[in-house]
């Protein structure tokens, strides 16, 4: 009999083949074949949704409740739309500590208005002693679209920024499990995205949050869905010193490492520098960076290659599975 | 695992047990393979414990070297 | 130290490289025999560079898991099973290696007994001292690098009288496992990269007998890019002057006589025997085993576990070819396809330190970038 595996909701390749094997054929419609992180709705509404399972619950710089309203609201950002209002569904686990539930309902209500969205519908189930894990969440997310991602219209030469630094968030909830001879002072970079927004009405072609699988993941797909190949170069990816030393300590590699804040954005040719200047003046977009472009010189198309610092030449490929579990 | 890095002392103990740091990052490490290893010292660790010392000496020389290849190129 | 990655430096020993390549005889076949070594390479996208260059990189048996036979890790599996109230801990790959016992990771402990990935032999002992009423056992693979370590943490058992403390020793050593390469003839080997930190252990004596009996030039890396290039460069420079040696090539942190002191306390706890290698056979003085004075401490005497080696891997798995150099991961029919990291064959997909892990990551067989 075959079964579910761990792997499987990593966000890597072994998830994606299950939507192209299964979720795809069950229920294909045009909305949904477009794969976008939102579905792009008739009469310019985005609608999302995502389920937060992560482990701890606390960690440095956030927790599951302030995960929860910006993983979404992100999802909508990135899909041309502002957010506006999400529901909120809880499934607690018989025996959690009130205490606790009201910590997260409250960093709720705090990201919910830092992120100008409003709770509006909702719902709450109680499991079991043992047949949960403490609290696990689901928000869906309405936006007014503003904008729309153009695949079709990425050409050579059009630039991808990354808007912050790697891996802060992958380590701080690595580090907030506590399992290592290591400490390192990181906090996760859980933040909502709005300053991205504009770019949208400026011509933005494509964005995508950098989550589950990593960047390289998330360029990968990009990769696959255009007729060019996607460079990006070692040396100007932002990561931090510390996670940096982090990742080479414990042998993981930031290009896979897990964000909760940041973006990569497509931005015609033209406009990268205009783009990358917005971006900057943003608190949250102080590191970033253009770090590659879409361009037809080397390689072939739908492969992702990295120009390491050392002047070699690699593919990047997706992760079949995500680094660590229940990391979001 | 090779996953073996340079990193600085921060803390030694009579008990043989300390901390090096690298990059920022704070790690326990056991120092009874090195016992002349003292605060401030690189030391390569490998599992939780310094196995080498680093002679910095050799290190500026090294990268005294790398920098002239760069040059060269 | 970004020098020691630095495009423009790499560009530098490049050059040098082409040239000393020049001449010399074809194929150029050059071994590094360390799981990160083989990371390193792939990693910065120098393995294409170098081939450009005229020198194929291969990887021999650098990887302990890899080489450590089933049976051991089968022994594992029946201690965690067939043990009540033990606590089994070991490194995280250790954890997902196939047997035909299915692997650490899916095997159901038994009653009060269960397992831990740790980093550190020490925090198994951490694990004895807080359950003295369980049996903490550390299952522990390694080279030259990790050894000291492991006795280290015996001799800190013994110091403080534990009686619930153990090892199920799984240990290699570096240079034998070399002789046995070249004496089999399998490689075709035009030189040595020897791994930085087992020769910061072990100093640069062992080798010796490479370059002396079988006239096959070595040198001591490190483990950036920088490093390994000024490696492979001394190892071309030995075959063009036709005086092959022990170069030493990592000296900020490789001494010439290594770490007496590790290796005096390796020597105190263990001693050598011949040991069966996965893919390899049994190669004589190639592995410790527990002295007398510390045999209580051997996990396999205490629990009566019988470990009949037979070093093969499961059917259709060619992990032990690619251990020996014979083959690359991806001449392995199984590689990519059948044996992938999310359903593994065999330990070299499985450890940290496994070619076809490594090769899996950065090099899909989809080929390399154009």
């Amino acid at each position: 009999m075959k079964r579910i595996s761990l792997e499987l909701g990593g966000g890597g390749r072994l998830m994606r083949d299950f939507i192209a094997e299964h979720v795809l054929p069950t229920f294909g419609n045009p909305i949904l074949s477009e794969l976008a992180d939102s579905g792009l709705l008739p009469g310019g509404i985005a609608l999302t949704t995502d389920s937060y399972v992560v482990d701890p619950l606390f960690f440095s710089g956030g927790d599951i409740g302030r995960l929860a309203v910006n993983g979404t609201v992100n999802d909508l950002v990135v899909s041309g739309a502002a957010p506006r209002y999400l529901s909120l569904a809880l499934i607690l686990e018989e025996g959690l500590e009130w205490d606790l539930l009201e910590k997260v309902l409250k960093s709720i209500r705090a990201a919910a208005r830092r992120a100008g969205v409003r709770i509006v519908t909702g719902d709450t189930k109680v499991v079991p002693q043992g047949q949960g894990d403490k609290i696990f969440i689901n928000t869906a997310g309405v936006g007014k679209s503003v904008g729309r991602p153009a695949v079709a219209r990425i050409r050579p030469g059009d630039k991808l920024i990354l808007s912050g630094t790697l891996g802060d968030h992958s380590l701080a909830v690595l580090m907030a499990r506590g399992d290592f001879g290591i400490t390192s002072r990181v906090r996760s970079d859980c933040a909502p995205l709005l300053f991205l927004l504009p770019l949208w009405k400026k011509g933005a072609l494509w964005m995508r949050d950098v989550t589950r699988g990593g960047l390289a993941t998330v360029l990968s797909e990009l990769a696959e869905r255009i007729p060019y190949p996607v460079l990006i170069e070692e040396g100007r990816i932002p990561v931090s010193k510390t996670v940096r030393g982090a990742s080479e300590l414990l042998g993981i590699d930031p290009l896979y490492m897990a964000c909760e804040g940041k973006a990569v954005v497509v931005a015609p040719r033209r406009q990268a520098e205009d783009f990358l200047r917005r971006i900057r003046r943003h608190p949250l977009g102080r590191r970033a960076a253009i770090i590659g472009e879409v361009q037809d010189k080397v390689g072939r198309p739908g492969e992702l290659l990295l120009a390491t610092v050392s002047g070699g030449l690699r593919l990047l490929e997706p992760l079949t599975s995500e680094l660590l579990p229940r990391i979001c | 695992m090779c996953l073996a890095v340079p990193a600085k002392i921060t803390r030694v103990e009579a008990s043989g047990l300390g901390i090096v740091d690298y990059l920022g990052n704070e790690v326990k490490t056991n120092f009874t393979l090195l016992p002349e290893a003292k605060v401030g010292d690189w030391v390569i660790i490998h599992a939780g414990f310094a196995i080498s010392l680093l002679d910095r000496k050799e290190a500026r020389r090294t990268l005294r070297l790398f920098r002239e290849m760069a040059k060269s190129s | 130290m970004k020098e020691l990655r630095d495009a423009k430096a790499i560009r530098t020993l490049l050059r040098d490289i082409t040239n000393l390549a020049r001449p010399l005889v074809r194929p150029l076949r050059i071994m590094e025999v360390c799981g990160t070594h083989t990371m390193a390479l792939f990693r910065y996208g120098l393995t294409p560079l170098l081939a450009e260059a005229g020198v194929e990189m291969i990887s021999g048996p650098g990887c302990p898991v890899c080489i450590t036979p089933g049976a051991i890790h089968e022994a594992a599996i029946a201690l965690l099973a067939g043990r009540e109230g033990l606590i089994l801990a070991t490194f995280g790959d250790m954890t997902r290696v196939p047997t035909r016992k299915g692997s650490l990771q899916t095997a159901v402990a038994a009653r009060n007994s269960r397992s831990r990935i740790v980093y550190s032999p020490e925090e198994a002992l951490e694990e004895a001292r807080g359950n003295p009423s369980r049996e903490a056992v550390f299952f522990g693979a390694g080279f030259e690098t990790t050894i000291p370590a492991i006795a280290l943490t015996v001799k800190r058992a013994a110091a403080e009288g534990l009686r619930n403390f153990s090892v199920l020793p799984a240990l290699w050593l570096i240079p034998p496992a070399l002789r046995a390469l070249l004496e089999s003839g399998d490689a075709a080997i035009s030189g040595f990269i020897y791994p930085g930190h087992v020769s910061a252990v072990i100093g640069l004596q062992p080798y010796e007998f490479i370059a002396e009996e079988f006239g096959v030039a070595g040198a001591v890396a490190g483990f950036e890019p920088g490093d390994i290039l000024l490696a492979v460069r001394s190892v071309l420079g030995q075959n063009a002057e036709r005086k092959p040696r022990v170069a030493l090539e990592y000296t900020r942190a490789v001494r010439t006589e290594g770490n007496p002191g590790a290796r005096a306390v390796m020597g105190e706890v263990f001693e050598p025997y011949d040991a069966l290698w996965r893919g390899l056979g049994k190669i004589p003085v190639s592995g410790l085993t527990f002295r007398k004075r510390y045999a209580r401490f051997d996990a396999r005497a205490r629990f009566g576990l019988r470990i009949r080696d037979s070093g093969k891997d499961l059917p259709g798995c060619r992990c032990g070819e690619v251990l020996r150099a014979r083959i690359r991961p991806k001449d392995c029919p199984l590689f990519a396809t059948r044996c992938t990291p999310e359903s593994p064959f065999g330990p070299c997909m499985v450890s940290y330190e496994g070619s076809c892990l490594i090769h899996h990551k950065f090099n899909r067989g989809r080929g390399r970038a154009s």
